[in-house]
């Protein structure tokens, strides 16, 4: 199973799940990480580390280490 | 006649304009209180409509009603614990599906809703057309559709709330979000909970709800309320076990789960898709502002400006502010009362020190107000989490955050910033552990009132490499900063908690002019508050730390004969003038002495100004002043003379005057400490003098100049401070000005820092660890460039370089040190956790 930090910029992908629990759960939900959901990667920062990427009509900054708990199958 | 105040809470999610709604709907005349116990600040106003006096209260915003952070934690105990009327939602119409999400959980809390359907404009921009009756009709809810930021349904959502304040039929049937297969779970517990509840009335269903979702406030609401609590949690464990076994899923995450698929039924029942939009203007912006080189170049760009509008233009308007405050002083001291040739009441001096410390901090309102109107315009527009997504990675290798950017910039990076709104700022850091080691290094950056000693000694020990030397300055304490920041984070913040870079990053909006105003006014005036009170309270303080012990009395009829002898040569010389007779009184000479200076003063105010301004002042000194003012402008021979006389006797009585002030500072408590400081001090090549200017700088940093004027009085006519210092101190090298200027960048915060600190990091033991940190590592760097550079044999220019060359090297070391990764919390279904203990509290 791949997940959502191994995806590159431009690329899309299909969330199957969320496995972060606490917080890091928590906010991924508020903001809309849901099997499902179709999530466009745009682009890493200038330094790679955090990554915008678009999930319907927002967009959400993650970093890799936080996108590694969501686990995707790629478009 | 209604006398009942309807009270109504605001709440809804991070970037749905819910500010601009409550400015719309109170004019932006608000109270501003910190919630308590807690550093998140909540804004209450008070509106009339229609007869109905109505108290509205602006919740953080929150993503959900979880307990995992304060703002969270701060909106959900407000609706169950302070019952409002009602409770007003604000939902972003261009993006409704993960608005509904909080919606569901307020209707769960069992909270009396109201929903405001919000930026219409920019759903109609995104091609989508939202039907609010259908919205209405499916949550079974009063809405009312806005334009926030163009002012456009004020009327509409006024009236609505009003009708709804009235209409208390509570029976409609409102939306419950379906749990599909775990809603026989919920109705058993929900029943349990019903049965044993003993204490408060509390929605079952949303505490049964709750408690699946392994929320801590659930366990502490059924411990506390419940009778058979034992009972419920042990059910909800093994029911949680159960399901995970059977659905492949947490019943957390179904939930949420289950809320979103509802969110987006409904959604689909009243959006209507008018056109695909594929790139909006947003996405066009980002694609620079987020670039990977033009993201940084414009990043700089934007902190240049900053830079440039604020601290700069705004040093200028300060100018403006120097009559003002001047005129302040000149009133406030016309009513004091006057003494005699040498001795000055209490009252005046006092007062007049208290109002001297009050002008220097309050100088910097212009500045405070162009930098608060220029971050509220970034924070409206949008760019703030792009900022944090720029940086994030170079912040983080230090234990900071992509938020930290900003308040790094308002405390001065380089040079001249205020740590006063730099600590204010670190408000937004989502992270607990980098907001508080921001808030501790925010002081380490150049504040404008650390400039004036820079200068000073740059221009006399390091002139000839003038730009080498501020370079230095206004880099190494950022170099510092970093590494600092690294250390507290591995050691004094290891177990604080560290929370997800999850951050939403919202379309940008162009800012409101109101929005903008009324926040930097607010921000502005609670800064002044603070000086107001605090600074007075301290001014007083070192007043009289640095006036007492008083000189003895036998010096001080040393100085009483030096003074008669000054008064003396005065009137000697003035003798055969007209004037002697009615100068040669005591009370006639100390009064005109004193309405000299403040006619001086006053006219050189005046000097820009027309001519009639300057006569209506004329005039009315000589009507206030009758028997002084023809002194004033004295003019033909027996004028000169006076004029002459006077200005030697106003120089003699200063020069008098600044011993005087020496001796007293040389026997005060102030004094003393700082010669008690001597024998750790001198290490870092300080002697008494600079303890003293440095001690009485704690205060406002401003004073250590003033205080060094003071100690270094001039031996000859018009010398500046640099030249006496140069002549008085020989043993002065560049090494100790070097010492004496890192030990300044480190320098701990001001007072009104410290409040800052207080505030925001919510705890005397975090104002104790700033004020001692700094204090402890200026000490030990100064003393490291001296002793070490001495022994060495080092240059001041050397000991500079080699000091910057450690410096970078243990920022970068301290940069490859692996940080604490970021840990899951333990499920709170497992492990001790679950006494309900507070967490993320200080």
């Amino acid at each position: 199973m791949i997940t959502l930090d191994a995806i590159k910029p431009g690329e899309k992908c299909v969330i199957k799940k969320n496995r972060a629990r606490g917080v890091v759960g928590q906010r991924l939900m508020d903001l809309g990480f849901f099997p499902g959901v179709e999530v466009h990667v745009i682009r890493n920062a200038p330094f790679v580390d955090p990554v915008d990427v678009q999930l319907e009509r927002h967009h959400v900054s993650i970093r890799h280490e936080e996108a590694s708990f969501v686990e995707v199958e790629k478009l | 006649m209604r006398s009942e105040i309807h009270r109504i809470a605001l709440t809804g999610q991070p970037n749905c304009g819910k500010s601009t709604i409550f400015n719309m709907l109170t004019g932006g005349r608000q109270f501003v209180a910190n919630y308590p116990g807690a550093t998140v600040s909540i804004k209450t106003s008070t509106f009339m409509w229609k007869d109905e006096k109505i108290t509205l209260t602006d919740l953080p915003g929150t993503y959900s009603l979880s307990s995992y952070s304060e703002e969270e934690r701060i909106a959900r105990d407000f609706i169950l614990e302070q019952n409002p009327s009602l409770v007003v939602d604000v939902v972003d119409a261009s993006n409704l599906k993960r608005h509904l999400y909080l919606t569901f959980q307020l209707l769960e809390i069992g909270a009396p809703l109201f929903i405001v359907l919000n930026m219409l404009d920019v759903a109609d921009k995104r091609g989508l057309r939202i039907d609010a009756k259908a919205l209405s009709h499916a949550l079974g809810l009063p809405v009312v559709s806005t334009v926030g930021n163009k002012g456009k349904g004020k009327n509409d959502l006024k009236n609505g709330l009003v009708e709804s304040l009235h209409n208390s039929d509570r029976k409609k049937e409102l939306f419950k979000v379906d749990y599909g297969v775990l809603e026989p779970y919920i109705s058993n517990v929900s029943l349990m909970i019903e049965k044993s509840m003993v204490g408060k009335e509390l929605p079952s269903r949303w505490v049964a709800i709750k408690l699946f979702e392994e929320d801590e406030i659930a366990n502490r609401i059924v411990t506390k309320e419940c009778s058979g609590a034992k009972e419920i949690l042990s059910f909800v464990k093994n029911a949680a076990i159960e399901f995970e076994k059977d659905h492949n899923d947490s019943p957390r995450g179904f939930i949420a789960f289950r809320r979103h698929i509802e969110a987006e039924k409904i959604e689909k029942s009243c959006v209507v898709k008018v056109k695909e939009v594929s790139v909006t203007l947003t996405d066009k912006i980002d694609a620079l502002v987020c670039h990977r080189i033009w993201g940084p170049l414009i990043l700089a760009g934007v902190i240049y400006f900053l830079y440039e509008l604020s601290i700069v233009r705004g040093y200028e308007l300060t100018n403006y502010m120097v009559p003002l405050l001047e005129k302040f002083r000149n009133t406030v001291e016309s009513y004091l009362p006057i003494g005699s040739f040498i001795h000055e009441p209490l009252l005046r001096s006092l007062v007049l020190s208290v109002v001297t410390s009050i002008n220097s901090v309050l100088i910097y309102i212009p500045i405070f107000l162009i930098l608060f109107a220029l971050i509220a315009v970034l924070e409206d527009v949008g760019y703030m989490p792009r900022m944090a997504f720029i940086l994030d990675k170079l912040f983080r290798r230090f234990g900071l955050h992509g938020q930290s950017t900003l308040p790094l910039i308002l405390g001065g990076v380089f040079v001249g910033g205020c740590a006063v709104p730099g600590v204010m700022a670190t408000r937004v850091i989502a992270d607990e552990k980098a907001r508080l080691a921001t808030i501790l290094i925010v002081p380490l950056m150049n504040c404008l009132a650390k400039v004036p000693l820079y200068t000073l000694l740059i221009s006399i020990y390091f002139a000839k490499e003038k730009a080498t030397a501020m370079f230095f300055i206004s880099t190494i304490t950022i170099i510092i900063a970093l590494s600092v920041a690294k250390i507290l984070t591995l050691t004094l913040l290891k177990n604080r908690p560290s929370s997800p870079f999850v951050l939403e990053m919202p379309p940008y909006h162009i800012p409101t002019i109101r929005g903008v105003v009324v926040r930097s006014v607010e921000r502005t005036w609670l800064f002044v508050k603070k000086v107001l009170t605090i600074i007075m309270l301290v001014a007083i303080a070192v007043y009289f730390l640095t006036n007492y012990p008083s000189i003895s009395a036998t010096r001080m009829d040393d100085y009483t004969r030096r003074s008669e002898d000054i008064k003396n040569t005065f009137l000697n010389g003035i003798q055969r003038t007209s004037f002697y007779e009615q100068l040669s009184s005591d009370t006639a000479l100390a009064h005109y002495l004193s309405i000299e200076e403040r006619y001086k003063n006053e006219k050189r105010a005046l000097v820009s100004s027309s001519d009639e301004r300057r006569d209506r002042f004329e005039k009315r000194f000589s009507e206030r002043y009758p028997t002084i003012y023809p002194f004033l402008n004295a003019k033909g021979k027996d004028g000169r003379t006076l004029s002459k006389a006077f200005k030697q006797m106003k120089r003699d009585r200063a020069m008098l005057f600044m011993e005087m002030r020496d001796e007293q500072l040389h026997g005060s408590f102030l004094g003393m400490a700082g010669k008690a400081l001597e024998p750790i001090t001198c290490f870092a090549g300080f002697n008494w003098k600079v303890n003293v200017a440095l001690l009485s700088s704690l205060a406002a940093k401003e004073s250590s100049v003033a205080t060094l004027g003071v100690l270094y009085q001039p031996r000859e006519e018009g010398q500046t401070l640099e030249q006496r210092m140069k002549e008085q101190e020989q043993g002065f090298s560049p090494l100790h000005a070097l010492a004496l200027m890192v030990f300044m960048a480190m320098y701990p915060p001001c007072i009104a820092a410290l409040l800052m600190v207080k505030m925001e990091a919510g705890g005397w033991r975090w104002v104790f660890i700033a004020l001692g940190y700094p204090i402890a590592l200026g000490i030990v760097l100064a003393t490291i460039i001296y002793t070490g550079g001495s022994l060495l044999g080092m240059s001041g220019k050397q000991a500079m370089g080699a000091f910057y060359g450690i410096a970078l090297l243990v920022a970068f070391l301290l940069g490859k040190v692996k940080g604490p990764v970021f840990h899951e919390e333990e499920d709170f279904f497992e492990g001790d956790s679950f006494d309900g203990k507070e967490v993320n509290h200080i």
